[in-house]
């Protein structure tokens, strides 16, 4: 095993000469934790409204304040004209319209009834209904104060109500950071473990050095190793860091035991890097393998679940997602970070992952090729 | 017959239909310098990557410091050097730590990598270079260095592809220099090259037409045999057979 000895002291030596590499080290875990949180998110804020008023009452002026004073809601014009609202929409400066018809006031004065148009751009289905949900939770409350000035008492002892009060398991404050960090720390992994020792292989391919490693007694076995081996230790390192730093910045700790998340997380990283090497063993340029990598991270991410549910998917899509090793890895990893779950909660996740090592190492031994 | 390190035996590749090594025959023998000669698509690295265990004969055999070449690949391994047509050494790593890497994968002790470390670089003169980038160094000076560390831990055959391409003229000569001392030492060289001048340094010369041995003799036997002047006229005379180029 000495081989190994001069084999890993070339490959840290070249790791930390290469001008790439080390940054990746520092600018991974900070933009998976300290940047990418905020770009992936949720919630919907800012949303922008015009209001087109064909009366000027009390009551509508109540209606702007009211939508104004919400964290939601940005006012960007109060116009007569419905056309001028449409063209703000059109142009982007506007998400919603809110039009309120000529005798409002009156109507809901005299009869307890009102109507308010609202159009809304939703070109981002998701942030349409999100922002048409929060302008109704926030149109119901005025109704509510107005009944309650004009008819204290008559309605609200008439009206049977029911309320119901949610209690949010696990994440309480329904955050979708707090959904996202335990699944975006697994993407380091993915990359540092995987895809960089492959590409690394595939540049010694490039460069002919392999021909000469080929060419020595070197073993297969020896090889493979001395490769991985330094970026199995960065990737933990990175991986640590990052936990380390959701959990000082977001106060996000794990729930379940930490060695759960590193014995699952190790399986990953094998059958990953077994992957990576069957991808360096079938590439012969680097502009080959990149493309693999490329078109393999993108089908990884997005059926894994990382950021919609694999359960909604439809049924052929979710038998996609049952053979990616990322979607096994991201759900354990959110019940033991959010749920605390332990080992055997886990246990499919983990035989699943095995499988998986399993089978890409013995592809990767029987592919690599010392002579042909 | 101990004294014969490379034997081959009707060696033949094939890769689909096309025969790049066609069942050629040869021996070489301790401490000589075999020159193996050939336009280029003859099939000389071919037959070298075959004898280096890189590629598996489709046919025939043959034997390298005597353990055959498709069944103990690895052993043969242990005994040669080689040095590519494509440069070897690593562009990223310095000079020490690139004779360092050799010694260890060949399983020298650090002592005497250490030793033999400081010696090789004595010799070459490049003692100043020790803790050079081998990227930054001279193509010239790369071809030596690397050369060197082929035969550092002391192979009983050392395998050149095309060694001197794109080096000038002096550092050549002193490349073949190094050439002589290895052989002196009881290294067997086996150099592929594209000079005609350097052929004229080698013992023998095998010259490969379309993957067949067409001749293979003392430079000065085959001058005579063709009855020419030079070692470049033999090779016109042979290569012009040729039906297939590159």
């Amino acid at each position: 095993m000495s081989t190994l000895k001069f084999l890993l002291e070339k490959e840290f030596k070249q790791f930390f000469r290469n001008p790439f590499l080390p940054r990746t080290l520092v600018f991974m875990p900070i933009m998976i934790i300290l940047i990418m949180p905020f770009a992936a998110t949720m919630d919907v804020r800012n949303i922008n409204v015009a209001f087109v008023l064909n009366e000027q009452s009390p009551l509508t002026n109540r209606l702007i304040q009211k939508v104004s004073s919400s964290e939601y809601f940005n006012l960007v014009d109060v116009t007569s004209s419905s056309k001028e609202a449409l063209s703000l929409v059109e142009k982007g400066t506007a998400d919603m319209i809110l039009e309120v018809p000529v005798g409002f006031e009156r109507k809901l004065t005299r009869e307890g009834k009102g109507d308010l148009l609202l159009s809304i751009n939703s070109v981002n289905g998701a942030k349409g209904g999100i922002g048409s949900s929060y302008i109704a939770t926030l149109l119901n409350d005025f109704a509510l104060e107005m009944r309650d000035e004009l008819a204290p008492v008559v309605l609200s002892s008439s009206t049977p109500v029911i309320q119901i009060v949610p209690r949010y398991l696990f994440n309480a404050s329904l955050s979708y950071r707090t959904y996202m960090i335990p699944a975006l720390i697994t993407i380091l992994l993915t990359l540092l473990c995987s895809f960089l020792p492959a590409l690394n292989i595939v540049s010694e391919k490039e460069a002919g050095t392999i021909e000469q490693i080929n060419v020595t007694p070197v073993s297969k076995f020896t090889f493979i190793i001395a490769k991985l081996l330094p970026y199995w230790i960065m990737g933990f390192l990175v991986f640590t860091i990052a936990m380390i730093l959701a959990c000082w910045v977001w106060g996000l700790i794990p729930v379940g035991n930490v060695a759960t998340i590193y014995l699952i997380a190790i399986i990953y990283v094998f059958a990953m890097s077994g992957f990576g090497l069957v991808i360096s063993n079938y590439s012969g340029t680097m502009q080959q393998a990149m493309f693999v990598i490329f078109f393999f991270m993108i089908v990884l991410m997005m059926m894994s679940g990382l950021f919609t549910p694999f359960r909604s998917m439809p049924l052929w899509a979710q038998y996609i997602t049952a053979i990616n090793p990322l979607r096994y890895l991201i759900e354990a990893m959110r019940m033991v970070y959010l749920k605390g779950s332990g080992i055997q909660d886990i246990a499919r996740n983990l035989a699943a992952l095995i499988g998986f090592a399993v089978f890409f190492l013995l592809w990767a031994v029987q592919s690599y090729k010392k002579s042909n | 017959m101990d004294n014969i390190v490379i034997e081959t035996n009707l060696l033949t590749k094939r890769f689909g239909n096309f025969t790049a090594v066609d069942k050629i025959s040869f021996q070489v023998t301790k401490g000589e310098i075999f020159g193996f000669l050939g336009a280029n698509g003859a099939g000389k690295t071919t037959a070298m990557r075959m004898l280096c265990g890189l590629s598996i004969p489709t046919s025939g055999s043959g034997t390298v410091a005597g353990y055959d070449i498709a069944r103990q690949s690895e052993m043969v391994k242990r005994n040669i050097g080689y040095m590519s047509q494509k440069f070897s050494l690593y562009e990223d790593l310095k000079v020490w730590e690139n004779i360092r890497l050799y010694g260890g994968i060949y399983g020298l002790s650090e002592k005497a990598i250490a030793e033999k470390t400081d010696r090789l670089l004595q010799t070459l003169n490049f003692e100043n270079e020790r803790n050079t980038m081998v990227k930054s160094l001279p193509l010239g000076w790369k071809q030596k260095l690397a050369f060197s560390v082929a035969i550092f831990h002391e192979p009983k055959i050392v395998f050149l592809d095309e060694p001197t391409g794109g080096v000038d003229p002096v550092t050549r000569r002193q490349f073949w220099e190094l050439i002589y001392q290895a052989s002196d030492r009881g290294i067997t060289v086996f150099v592929t090259t594209h000079y005609m001048d350097e052929a004229e340094y080698c013992h023998r010369v095998s010259i490969m037409v379309d993957g067949r041995i067409e001749a293979l003799d003392t430079p000065k036997n085959l001058k005579l045999h063709y009855g020419v002047k030079n070692m470049q006229e033999v090779f016109y005379h042979l290569a012009q057979t040729a039906k297939r180029g590159d």
